[in-house]
């Protein structure tokens, strides 16, 4: 399938620091494609270096095949939809969406013909005349998007435009966000640090940290097998325990933590006896009370700290027995266990495959 | 303390009697001024002689109201002219000023911005004076050099024209830039990004977005200009502005077609300001 | 993005043409001019020579450098008192009337300053002369057995000159006591502070750089003030901007009339230096 967008080794620095380093990646046509990581891991900076605002230091930046190397934002075919939108209050709707038209000097009854197009599949017919501060958040933001979508550009650029938005409107816009790309078919690119975005919005999701991306993948493998410590932390919550491998079997290892636990994890087959490692457990795959004669399978007594209630969200809060570490625990809220309360003690497992296990850095 | 916390009566009634009693002060002048341009007397000064509109209108031999005084009329019309042409120059000047000093890097911005601030600072009759001898400087170099008679370089209309313009400018720059300020430059990003060149955004985008600044610093550059005294008294010509002409009626005595020629001037004004303010409290 | 503004563009240029020839062709070089002529005298042949001449007349002859000091002295106590009488009105304005009003005081306190400051300076006269509104007013109360002048002397002069550049003062006082918060204010007083603490403790360094640009804006025009220690500060020339009018007007003579002119540029640029270092603020911040 056709490459629109292709991002090959590109560097930028800003004197001694290095914003983005060494960036590689290709984004195949009509896909979703979202760039997730920590404010100041670098993401804007590479979104403005595609929109041409920064030039990089080093590397190339190709958009269907044509580097886009010296050339000024406002002659690149993709379009930037701003974190605040940055909607023309000084125009109208139809204004704003005629704006980069008319930079190309289309016919006026081409342009009417596309804005009042353009309109409909926002989903915001007959708008035309409003201002820009009549609209609500979501409308402004289909504005937004309606004004570089009738550019037909090859990518679409999207800095966090959900950002500003308020919950249930940011759980809303994400949907029609996803239908509206999988309706037009451009790509987009889109940067976030809200996992949730970028896991329910994306066919493939990079995740960046200090400039250099960690991992790109699918949502559900980067949740499933997060290849680094950095991406099991930062997508979705983990418990994270450190320790030193102790031996080594199959696709397992047996690991002791530093305060004395002994547990198996998955590992990857190049950590030998005495490696120090990180290793993660999310909280929806310890079983609280689990059966007896799983294979496989850690157990650990544990002393609920607290429960901490939030709806379907619910976690308990509990250490080991015999130790301090303190462990989250998704707490399904399907009334089983009502009868836990703070103090008790109860069992904990979790299978060994579910855990994952990296060397420590 | 403040109008949140509990105050005493006498803080309260005190500080508004002494803010009363400012009021007084700040208005009393302006207010005895018009007042006595409608008294029917030769003086402006009290007793009160009746109400009277002739020091406007009348055209007797001991008494010239100000619409038929020929002095007067035509130095309201030199001011009125050359505020025009200052406002002009110094909103174009002013205006890329601010974009200069906004919106540009350059090597010796910080340098070039304090010599823009300067007239600030500089006394208007030293102003003046510099513009004073500078232009008669090169007058004489023309003269003696090249055997030309460059009038420009004379005192009048256009020297003080550019002796006003050159003060008004830093206060044009500064009310723009002020706005300039405010600009959020995502609109412009997001106009670079739609296709439109620098000048495109510039004409459409930004400069959309300071009209109401552009248009306030016009009127108040207007203002200044009719207003101004110190910088114009070295340069003018054979055609006086009205402060001079004014001024030189003051110093030798007075009558009360200046009491009219003032209410005309207090009435104008205010209504200048009050329009402008209201258009400007609208546009934001 | 500062990487591409670098290099020089159609906007970069058709911004700073019209500007450099503003600032070099009316600011830079008339006041090179200005500083060279100072230094020139017309020996008796009629031709100009260089010379220290128009300096020294100025140390050797009292009158000048007793008005200049006069007037430098009169400047700063002028500003002083503005600031004194202008605080409390930016304050009452701003914190303590009802907002209502607030918007209202505070466009009726600009009208005045649109209106041309000779306007100004002829109402006072009208009400102070001996044959003024005041005089005429007392006699009739019976205060006054016959008038009194009460133009022409250094009273009445400061006070029309606290008048005429007392609006500079007020607007920075008002603008930057806006951004002070209330809660500011509230939580002083909380703590257990009074009218006086709560001035000098948080006010008044809050408003700091309000004060400053007042205070430089309001020396500056009473320092070049010419029509009101004219027209109601006495007959005879004892402001410093008189003595350069009459050098250059009356005696004609530019060469001294530029020394003076520097000399005042001179006091005024090196007052306002010392006001900004004792403060501790910069320019460029002050006239924001």
């Amino acid at each position: 399938m056709a490459l629109d967008l292709s991002v090959e080794n590109v560097t930028k620095t800003f004197g001694d620091f290095t914003a983005v380093n060494e960036v590689s990646f290709a984004v195949e046509q009509g896909r979703f494609f979202s760039i997730l990581g920590p404010s100041g891991c670098g993401k804007t900076t590479l979104l403005r270096m595609i929109a041409g605002f920064i030039e990089p230091t080093a590397g190339r930046i190709l958009i269907r095949g044509n580097d886009m190397a010296n050339l000024p934002p406002n002659r690149r075919p993709v379009n930037l939809i701003f974190q605040h939108l940055a909607l023309f209050p000084m125009m109208n709707v139809a204004q704003n969406i005629a704006f980069g038209l008319q930079r190309r000097k289309e016919k006026k009854p081409e342009i009417d013909r596309k804005v009042a197009d353009i309109l409909e599949r926002v989903g915001l017919p007959g708008f035309g005349n409003k201002k820009i501060d009549q609209l609500s958040g979501g409308q402004k933001q289909r504005v937004a998007i309606a004004r570089c979508l009738v550019l037909d550009p090859a990518v679409l650029l999207l800095d966090e435009p959900l950002g500003a938005l308020d919950l249930k409107l940011r759980e809303q816009m994400k949907v029609e966000l996803k239908k509206l790309q999988a309706q037009v078919g451009t790509t987009f690119i889109y940067i976030t640090h809200d996992q949730s975005e970028a896991l329910v919005m994306s066919d493939h999701v990079a995740v960046m940290n200090n400039g250099r991306f960690e991992q790109v993948d699918t949502p559900r493998k980067l949740y499933a097998h997060p290849k680094t410590p950095f991406v099991a932390r930062f997508v979705g919550d983990n418990n994270a325990w450190k320790g030193i491998v102790a031996d080594h079997r199959e696709d397992l290892c047996t690991i002791e933590t530093t305060d004395g636990q002994i547990f198996t994890a998955g590992a990857a087959p190049d950590l030998p006896s005495g490696t120090p490692v990180a290793f993660f457990i999310r909280p929806e795959a310890i079983i609280i009370a689990p059966d007896a004669g799983l294979d496989d399978f850690n157990r650990l007594p544990v002393v609920i700290k607290s429960i901490l209630f939030d709806g379907a969200n619910s976690r308990l809060l509990a250490t080991p027995v015999d130790g301090e570490k303190e462990l989250m625990i998704a707490l399904p809220q399907n009334r089983q266990y009502d009868h836990l309360n703070a103090g008790d003690r109860v069992d904990i497992g979790w299978s060994a495959r579910s855990a994952s296990c990296f060397k420590a850095s | 303390m403040i109008r949140s916390l509990p105050n005493t009566r006498s803080y309260t009634l005190g500080f508004k009697l002494y803010v009363a009693l400012f009021f007084v002060f700040l208005f009393a002048p302006l207010f005895v001024t018009c007042v006595l341009a409608f008294n029917d007397s030769q003086f402006p000064a009290l007793p009160w002689k009746g109400f009277t509109l002739e020091w406007f209108t009348a055209d007797l031999p001991e008494r010239v109201g100000i619409f038929h005084d020929s002095l007067n009329l035509s130095a309201i019309q030199v001011s009125f002219k050359v505020a025009f042409w200052v406002s002009i120059f110094s909103t174009l000047v002013g205006t890329c000023g601010a974009f200069l000093f906004e919106q540009e890097n350059f090597r010796f911005k910080q340098a070039l911005y304090f010599l823009m601030l300067a007239p600030l600072v500089v006394p208007g009759v030293i102003l003046g004076i510099s513009i004073l001898l500078f232009a008669n400087t090169l007058g004489m170099f023309f003269e003696n050099t090249l055997s030309m008679d460059v009038p420009l370089f004379r005192p009048g209309f256009w020297l003080v024209v550019l002796g006003q313009f050159s003060f008004i400018s830093t206060l044009v720059t500064l009310v723009v830039s002020a706005r300039l300020k405010k600009f959020d430059r995502s609109l412009e990003e997001a106009a670079l990004n739609l296709g439109a060149t620098r000048l495109q955004v510039i004409w459409h985008i930004t400069l959309k977005f300071l009209r109401p600044a552009i248009i306030g610093a016009f009127a108040v550059a207007f203002l200044m200009s009719f207003e101004n005294f110190n910088t114009t008294l070295f340069l003018v010509g054979s055609q006086t502005t009205l402060p001079i002409t004014l001024y030189l009626q003051v110093r030798d005595g007075s009558t009360p077609v200046i009491n009219a020629v003032s209410f005309l001037l207090i009435v104008g004004t205010s209504l200048l300001a009050v329009i402008n303010l209201s258009f400007s409290r609208k546009k934001e | 993005m500062n990487a591409a503004r670098a290099r020089i563009t159609l906007p970069f240029l058709i911004f700073v043409t019209p500007v450099l020839m503003w600032l070099f062709l009316l600011i830079v070089l008339p006041h090179i001019d200005l500083l060279l002529m100072s230094f020139r005298i017309e020996d008796d042949a009629g031709a100009t020579v260089w010379s220290l001449v128009n300096y020294l007349n100025f140390f050797d002859e009292p009158v000048y450098w007793r008005t200049f000091t006069r007037t430098a002295v009169y400047a700063i106590l002028t500003t002083m008192i503005t600031f004194a009488v202008s605080l409390p009105v930016a304050f009452y304005i701003t914190k303590v009337v009802s907002p209502r009003f607030s918007g209202f005081l505070s466009l009726l306190l600009l009208m005045p300053f649109w209106v041309s400051e000779l306007v100004r300076v002829y109402g006072w006269m009208i009400l102070l002369r001996e044959s003024g509104v005041i005089n005429h007013f007392l006699l009739k109360a019976g205060l006054l057995q016959r008038p009194v002048e009460m133009l022409y002397n250094d009273v009445t002069m400061v006070m029309g000159l606290v008048y005429t550049s007392m609006l500079f003062m007020v607007v920075p006082l008002i603008s930057v006591l806006e951004s002070l918060d209330d809660s500011l204010i509230e939580a002083a007083y909380d703590l257990g502070g009074n009218v006086f603490s709560i001035v000098t403790r948080i006010i008044i360094p809050h408003a700091m750089p309000g004060i400053v640009s007042g205070g430089i804006v309001v020396f500056m025009l009473t320092l070049g003030n010419y029509l009101t220690p004219n027209l109601i500060g006495g007959k005879n020339s004892l402001w410093f901007t008189e003595q350069i009018y009459n050098q250059f007007i009356a005696s004609f003579n530019w060469n001294q009339g530029a020394a003076f002119g520097f000399l005042l540029l001179i006091l005024s640029s090196s007052i306002i230096w010392i006001g900004l270092k004792l403060t501790r603020q910069k320019l460029s911040q002050v006239v924001q």
